[in-house]
Formats: structure tokens, sequence, C-alpha cells
């Protein structure tokens, strides 16, 4: 099997499980006859037909809301945003009903929902968000955001076999970026959720991160590590649940955090982790726990702006700088 | 558009198959009249439970939506999904909710539907093919346009009925929902129960056409308005919707006018309520007139009629010494259920 994009693994993952289950189908704008505004779906209704491939009126809050009626009745529905910003028009539906409702009445919610997220290039305020946060802080919701190609098919297919309402969070840099393009196994497999993967072994500093921040972070270390400090480079993975062990075993053995995301600082997963480090691990710290994100503000247009908004590695490898200075 | 409602029968009587005009039976008026007479005196009880401080939380009633809660859900199979909302506790029962599962949720108790994580009305089940509410009005539109595509797509047949106040009209989710279930003709019903108030807000500032159900013809569905004080034109408007929708032929909407009888809740008097509509909606109780009408078409008796308001009320004292003696759920028990294994 030659090598696949971040992109064709989403879409081989969703086509296997709809190959492998009947009750798995997908919901969303304009997924049907265009493919998806990314073309994740491409093809997808040719192959398995409208009662399985729907296109959905601009409504996100009926498609979250409708896909959570169609698992209930044991349904598997993938549903997909256009952009991960436009799931704040179906909010209610994910983190009132959804959420809720296995532990209101008992009711499985065996849900995904698909959301394009993060910023690729001047897209503005509407199509670059991150905005997985608002979601970790819901009690029966699952949040997941893959950096690489294999665990983007291997997430997926876990996540649509979870039992429990999953936001998906796959980013449009990932999409086609060349330096993830790898062979994947053609046989069936999936990838735990609530299981983080080290990126990279070191000693001297920890960094924990996810989604395409990964790959500035392994950059930053290797440029460090040209000077001789070698850094541990940890992929969440999984927001929701997140893998606090992994964090912790690796702080304790490096002594120095640095966490880094896209979203916005304030309010950020970083803050969770940040806290549950102080909580669990202070007296291994040597150096304050210190947060990259991108700066509080909205995702502006122009390069210049959105330059100075986002991380990337030259800012990540500053703030290593900074944390083993300390 | 006229308001529906069931034809007067020029016969009444029963025809050789014991069945009037509508293929009801008196098996069929003493199940709706034991269930409109169930809602009231169990809700009647929870208000007095709450005033002696004997409930755990709020309490609501549906005074005045007996017949519709009756009428519509007695109009569903055994295979059919409903989506009740708070005013037509008569519909969990009719579904097999029983007055000790719902006086146990109202109550907190472990053993209720909701093992106390919930209270009141809101609980689903999923033997009963009930979905539970939330509060959110509205947001279970769209999720019973997506129990009613899970049935389009696997062709079972189901239809899902749901219901909506007129004041949760005017949420986002009733026009994304009903639109989907349009676009898609999705074997869906949505009754929207017209009661004049949306907690003290009149329909004039909640809509502005001059009836709900003129949307219908928007969303290029059916609609029906409803005397949603008859049980009968209740479970014949609700019935040809089902058939309807069973056959392929989409979503209906149905307005179902009535008058809210109480409060909002139990803590709200309804002073901003003209005192006339309030007094015209008890000269036309739901429960009372299906009483009467029981009795003029000699259907039952004033023995048999009584008998079965005594039933009620054995079935309600029996509910609340049963929950009141149930245990309430251990402290830590709030920590199961959050995930589906």
């Amino acid at each position: 099997m030659p090598p696949v994009t971040y992109l064709e693994a989403i879409s081989a993952g969703l086509r296997e499980e709809m190959e492998r289950d009947e009750s798995v189908f997908c919901l969303g704008e304009d997924i049907g006859v265009y493919g998806g505004a990314f073309k994740i779906t491409k093809g997808f209704l040719d192959d398995f037909g409208e009662n399985r491939v729907i296109d959905a009126p601009v409504a996100e809050s009926v498609i979250i809301g409708a896909a959570m009626g169609a698992a209930i009745m044991g349904m598997r529905p993938v549903a997909e945003m256009q952009f991960a910003d436009f799931i704040t028009c179906g909010f209610n539906q994910l983190v009132n009903n959804a959420a809720k409702a296995h532990y209101r009445w008992g009711a499985a919610v065996p849900l995904v929902v698909r959301c394009p997220s993060g910023a690729i290039g001047n897209a503005g305020p509407f199509h670059s968000q991150n905005p997985e946060a608002w979601f970790c802080k819901v009690p029966g919701l699952k949040v997941v955001a893959p950096a690489t190609t294999y665990d983007a098919k291997g997430l997926l297919k876990s996540s649509i076999r979870d039992n429990n309402p999953v936001l998906y969070f796959e980013h449009k840099g990932l999409y086609r970026f060349p330096r993830i393009r790898e062979e994947i196994p053609e046989d069936d497999y999936t990838v735990p959720i609530g299981e983080a993967a080290i990126r990279r072994e070191g000693i001297d500093a920890t960094i924990v991160t996810y989604g395409k921040m990964v790959f500035h972070s392994l950059d930053a270390a290797e440029t460090l590590a040209g000077e001789g400090i070698e850094t541990e480079v940890i992929d969440l993975r999984s927001l929701l649940p997140y893998d606090k062990q992994a964090i912790l075993e690796s702080v304790r053995k490096t002594n120095r955090l640095l966490i880094v995301h896209e979203d916005t600082l304030t309010g950020g997963f970083g803050g969770e982790i940040a806290a549950v480090v102080a909580e669990e691990a202070f007296e291994h710290l040597d150096a304050p726990v210190r947060r990259l994100a991108a700066i509080d503000t909205p995702v502006p247009f122009s390069p210049p702006l959105e330059h100075y908004f986002l991380p990337n590695t030259e800012k990540v490898t500053a703030a290593l700088r900074d944390l083993l200075a300390y | 558009m006229n308001v529906e409602t069931a034809p007067a029968l020029s016969d009444p009587d029963l025809n050789e198959s014991g069945l009037d005009d509508l293929g009801l039976g008196r098996d069929d008026y003493r199940i709706l009249f034991l269930t409109m007479r169930l809602q009231r005196e169990f809700e009647e009880r929870i208000y007095r439970l709450f005033r002696q401080g004997r409930l755990v939380g709020a309490a609501y009633a549906g005074a005045g939506h007996e017949a519709i809660a009756a009428g519509s859900a007695h109009a569903l199979g055994d295979a059919d999904v409903l989506v009740p909302m708070h005013r037509v506790i008569g519909a969990h029962f009719l579904r097999g909710h029983t007055a000790r599962d719902m006086m146990c949720q109202y109550l907190g108790r472990a053993n209720g539907p909701s093992a106390g994580k919930d209270g009141n009305m809101h609980c689903g089940n999923w033997d009963h093919h009930i979905v539970g509410m939330i509060s959110h009005l509205g947001a279970n539109i769209p999720v019973t346009a997506g129990v009613a595509l899970a049935s389009k797509i696997r062709g079972d047949g189901a239809v899902s009925l749901t219901y909506i106040g007129e004041g949760g009209s005017s949420i986002g989710d009733f026009h994304e929902g009903l639109n989907f279930a349009a676009v898609h003709r999705l074997p869906m019903v949505l009754i929207v129960e017209n009661n004049k108030f949306a907690y003290s807000t009149p329909t004039r500032y909640e809509y502005a056409c001059e009836h709900i159900v003129d949307r219908a013809q928007g969303y290029g569905i059916a609609g029906s308005l409803v005397d949603g004080t008859d049980v009968r034109a209740m479970y014949k408007a609700t019935r040809t919707a089902v058939e309807l929708a069973r056959e392929g032929g989409g979503p209906t909407l149905i307005e179902a006018r009535c008058t809210r009888l109480l409060g909002h809740a139990q803590h709200d008097d309804a002073f901003y309520v003209p005192k006339d509509i309030i007094e015209d909606g008890w000269n036309n109780d739901p429960v009372t007139k299906t009483e009467n009408l029981l009795l003029e078409r000699q259907y039952f008796t004033r023995e048999e009629l009584d008998g079965i308001k005594e039933e009620v009320k054995g079935i309600v004292d029996d509910a609340v010494d049963y929950a009141e003696q149930s245990p309430l759920p251990e402290p830590e028990e709030a920590l199961d259920g959050v995930y589906a294994d």
C-alpha cells in the first residue's frame, strides 16, 4: 500500500467503518455529490447511496440533533461540521442533549462529530478556530485530536465504535502535510481513546501538545538537540479523557513542562494540564510550568497578524529555552 | 383555517364490533379517560406534595393538556417512538411508565427511571420507546427528526411523535428540525400545544402569523389545527398524521389549542393571565368534557366512571406510598453512568 495523507487516512477509515457496519452513516453539509468541503467523503454517495450519505440543510443544530436521535436508535452516525468553527451552532445539542442522555436516562449516544479545525493561512476568524476546549469540560463527551496519519484512521475507527458522543478534531493543516504521508496497515486497526503517544524521548524537558503543534514541538526539540538538550514530546491524541499518567511520568523524569496548543491561551486545555501537574507533580518541578498558545484574540486574517497570533517552531523553541534557563 | 374537531356522530351508538366512528371502543375510551384522570390526579398530588415540602425540586402540571397527551399517544403503535414534553405526562403513562415510576422520578429515588440523576418528567426509557426531554425547549425536535431518520434508513415503519409549546415554537430548533424532516420526508409528527402563554408571555409576543400551523405550508408539509381539549379530535388528527408518516408522506405539524389551567409551575399563580381565559378554560376542561361525553354517549355509566376515578386515586395513593418508601440514591452514585460502556 502506497503512503497516504492524513486526509486519505480519515476517508479510508470512514469508508471501512461504513463497509464493516451498516449502522454507520454520514450526515453533513455538501458531503454528498460534492464529497465534502475537504473531500473526505468523495465518492461515498455513489458507493453507499443517499440513505447513508446524507446532505443536510445548512443547519448544524439539526445535523447534530438528528445524529443524536439516530444514535439513540442504534445507528452510528458520523456528522461532519464543514468547519469546526460552525459547531457553535450545534452547541446545545452536544453539551446538553447528547452529552447528558446516558447519565440522565441510560441512552447510549454513539455519535461522532468530525470537526475540521485549525488555521491554514488567512482563513480569518470563522474558518480557523480550535474550539476543542469548550467541550473538554463537558462530562459525557469525548474529545480526540489526532496528529499523525496512522492515528487519524485509528482514532476515527475507535470514535465510531465508541458508545458515546465523540468530537473528532482533524487539523486542516495536516490534511495534505507531506511530512506525515505514511504507509498505514491495510489490516483493521484502532488507536485507543485516552492514550497519549511519546513522539520523542528526552530527559531535560517535556512538551505536552496535540494536533498540528506536535510538529512544531518536534522541530523545536530537534533544534535544541543540536545544543545537547533532550526534550520529550508527548502527543496527547485524546483530550477527554486524557492520559494523565503519561504526562506525570514524563514530568517526574524531566522536571520541566511546556504545554503547547494552537487554541488561544486563556481557558485553553493547557490550563487543565498545568493545574494537574501543579497538584500532583509539584515536588518534581524545577521550573514553573509554561504554556505557549495562540494569543487571546480572535484568529486574525491578514498574514502578519495571523503569524503573530499563532504559535510556531520559533516560538516553541524560544519558550523551551526560557523554560530551561529558569 | 378551521379548528378540526371530531365529527359529531349522528348515531352515537357503537357498531356491532363495539367501535364508534373513529374505530374506538369502550376499551379505548376507558384507557383514554383513565389516562386523563391519572394525569390530573397525579399532578394535583405533585402540587400538594410540593406545598407540604415532601417533593424534591419543582412541580409542573399539564392541567388543560390532558386530551392532547392521551389522544395523541393513543394513536401510536408499540414500535413508534414518543418524545414527550413537560405537559404530557399522560403520554408517559400510556407508553408504559407507571405512576410509581414517575413518582419515584419526581422524588429523586434510586429506582426512578433516571435513578435520581434528573427530576420530574425529564426521563426517557428505551423499553417504552420514550426519549427523555431536556429543559431546552425545542431541542428534541431535531432529535425526533433523527429518530425518524433512523426509521427511514432502516425501513422499520416506526413513526416518531414529539411536542412543543407555542412558546418553544419560536426557537431555531423548531425550524431546523421540522425543515429537515420535511426535506427528507421523515415519519415524524410534531404537535404544538398552544396553551396561550409561554410562562407569562402571551402569543402576540411569540409569533405574528394567525396560527402556528400556517407554517406547515411554508415547510411543504401537512398541517392541522385541532381543538386540543377534545380527546377524540386529538386522537383523530394524530392518527391521520401517523398514518401519513407511515406511508411515506412525511411529517405533519399539528397545532392543538388549549388553555393552561394553572401557572407555568407550582410557584407561579399566573396572575398575568386574564381571569376570563382561565374561567373559559375550566368551563372547557378536557377531563370533565371527556367524562361528560362518555356519559352522554352512554359508553359508561355514572358508576363505572366513578369507579375509574376511584381506581386512579388508588393508583396515585399507591405511587406516593411506594415512592416515599423507596430508597434515595447513595451519594457516590452521582459518579455512575456519565459514559456508556
